[in-house]
Order: structure tokens, then C-alpha cells, then sequence
């Protein structure tokens, strides 16, 4: 996830809330926060993987005007299938194997960051559910209008041989 | 509301129901909101079709939103310093799931709790850590 700007606006962090199922007011409601421990309305924990918003590369969001969409249209797929390609867990990049957050402080509507993210380790493994697994990890710093790290993500995406198996 | 050290014992366990009975329509909600439009998640025709898989299923990403909720709930607003976690298995359509904390160790003001989210048959969908400020 990489972003030059991602503004931290309330109805985002409102619909964020209720899309996990959240109800807790700090996330509604500017009165209702004030009497809060932080005294202001701030983002759920894991709100900064909405970045993928300001990513403008992001690569699991149709682009506007854009073509060659991989999901169902006339077609199951938009993309043509190559030959001979086979496996890939089901394409879109792979699936999400783990994530990680150290929050040096929370955010807040108004904050302004940029997120830039650095690969980390790539690993191995066998599996019997999906076949051969190939990890890699990616480091997401995002810092705010004054340039202090406020959140430290670390992904794990994981492509598999074949469908997991469940 | 937060958590007082004093009154935290390694082994305590607090638990909340997540979600009853997960609709296709929550998860179309958390991919406009994250932004991750991976058809996986939404598109029914591609996910069985050209994946192979037999439904749409969750993001990761919407489990670790919910399980942060309950430990928000219990360890109270701003206070999550850390929180990490493995998706061990897929949550699909219809799934209920419960996520649980459990006390780690309580040292210089800091709470560590596993983090576990079950699925209805009591398979683990999320495992991991969260570590908090305590009172």
C-alpha cells in the first residue's frame, strides 16, 4: 500500500465502522466522543488498511476507464485466460495470510498521511490444503501532517498451488 | 472505559459474539469501505467459476475488523498499542463467529492477550496477539 495523501475523514471512519459491525459511538458521533478517554472521534484499529483508497495503484480497485478487469462481466472473468497457466490460488493477487499493527498513536479525522511501504521477507512452505505456499511480507509505515510515524503495518500475502481446501 | 492492571489475571478470557449468520451484503459493505475489490469477496461467478472456490468468502481483513471491535470493546477507545494476527482458516456466507481474549501477562502498564476468533463448528478463522495500556 503506497498513498502520497490519505485523509482521515469521519463518514469514512463511520462506514469503515459499520462495514466490521461495529457500533461503538466514538466512531459515529463528534458529543458522544468528546466524553471519551481520547475526546474525539478515531479510527477503528484496523482502519489504515483503507489506504488502499488513496493507493492510486492499487491493484484490487477497477480502474476508472479502465479495462481488462479480472472479475465476472459477459464473461466469468475479464481477463483471457493464458495458456498453459494453471494454479495460482484463484488469482487477484493471492490471499491474505496475516497482518500486523503497532499503533504509536490512533488516528483521527483531520490526519493527513502518506503510507510507503517496503518489501520484507519472502518464505516457503508446503502445504496440504493448498499445495506449495509462497509468502511475502511488505512494511507499511504511515505518518501524519508532521511527518511523525503514527502506524506500522506489516502484511503477509500468501499465493497457493492450487484453492485452499476447506 | 478502560482496563485497571490490578484487576487483570493471566488466564482471564473475555469473549463477544461477532456476527451471526454473515450476509454476502456485510462483506460487499467491507470491500466499499477497505477499498479491496477483490472479486473473491463479491463476485460469485468469478470466485466459483474461475477460482474454484465453492462461494465468495470474507476478507481476512473484515475478520480482523470485527475481532478488533470486541478488543476494543474490552480493553477500551485508544488504548490497542499492538494487534496482530494469522488468518488460519476462510469465513464464509452464514458463518457466526465468536472472538476471544485471553490475559497473557500484565507488566509496566501494558496488558498482552491472545486473540482468537472461532467459526460455529469451533474452528479457528483468526489467531493472534493484541497488547493494550492499562490503568
Amino acid at each position: 500500500m503506497a498513498a502520497d495523501k490519505f485523509p482521515v475523514e469521519a463518514s469514512h471512519i463511520m462506514m469503515f465502522a459499520r462495514s466490521v459491525g461495529d457500533d461503538n459511538q466514538i466512531y459515529y458521533d463528534e458529543e458522544y466522543a468528546k466524553g471519551t478517554e481520547p475526546g474525539t472521534i478515531i479510527a477503528p484499529p484496523t482502519f489504515a488498511q483503507a489506504s488502499a483508497q488513496f493507493d492510486p495503484d492499487y491493484f484490487l480497485r477497477p480502474k476508472v476507464g479502465g479495462d481488462g478487469w479480472f472479475g465476472s462481466g459477459k464473461e466469468p472473468t475479464g481477463v483471457k485466460k493464458e495458456a498453459g497457466g494453471g494454479g495460482g490460488g484463484g488469482g487477484g493477487g493471492g490471499l491474505h495470510a496475516e497482518q500486523h499493527f503497532e499503533y504509536h498513536r490512533h488516528l483521527k479525522p483531520g490526519d493527513v498521511l502518506t503510507a510507503e511501504t517496503k518489501p520484507g521477507k519472502t518464505w516457503e512452505k508446503e502445504s496440504k490444503r493448498a499445495g506449495k505456499l509462497m509468502f511475502s511480507e511488505s512494511v507499511t509505515e504511515y505518518r501524519d501532517q508532521n511527518g511523525e510515524l503514527v502506524i506500522t503495518a506489516t502484511g503477509v500475502g500468501v499465493r497457493t498451488e492450487r484453492p485452499v481446501d476447506s | 472505559m478502560a482496563l485497571k492492571a490490578s484487576d487483570l489475571n493471566v488466564g482471564d478470557t473475555y469473549s463477544e459474539s461477532l456476527v451471526e449468520d454473515l450476509k454476502r451484503t456485510q462483506i460487499v459493505q467491507y470491500a466499499g469501505t477497505s477499498g479491496d475489490y477483490n472479486p473473491l469477496h463479491t463476485d460469485e461467478i468469478f470466485t466459483t467459476k474461475v477460482a474454484g472456490y465453492p462461494t465468495v468468502f470474507a476478507h481476512g481483513m473484515l475478520t480482523m475488523g470485527m475481532t478488533g471491535g470486541m478488543l476494543t470493546n474490552y480493553v477500551g477507545d485508544g488504548r490497542l498499542t499492538k494487534y496482530g494476527v494469522r488468518f488460519t482458516n476462510q469465513v464464509w456466507p452464514g458463518d457466526s463467529l465468536t472472538g476471544t481474549a485471553t490475559v497473557e501477562s500484565v507488566e509496566d502498564g501494558i496488558a498482552r492477550f491472545a486473540v482468537e476468533t472461532k467459526n460455529q463448528d469451533g474452528t479457528v478463522v483468526l489467531s493472534g496477539y493484541a497488547e493494550a495500556r492499562v490503568d
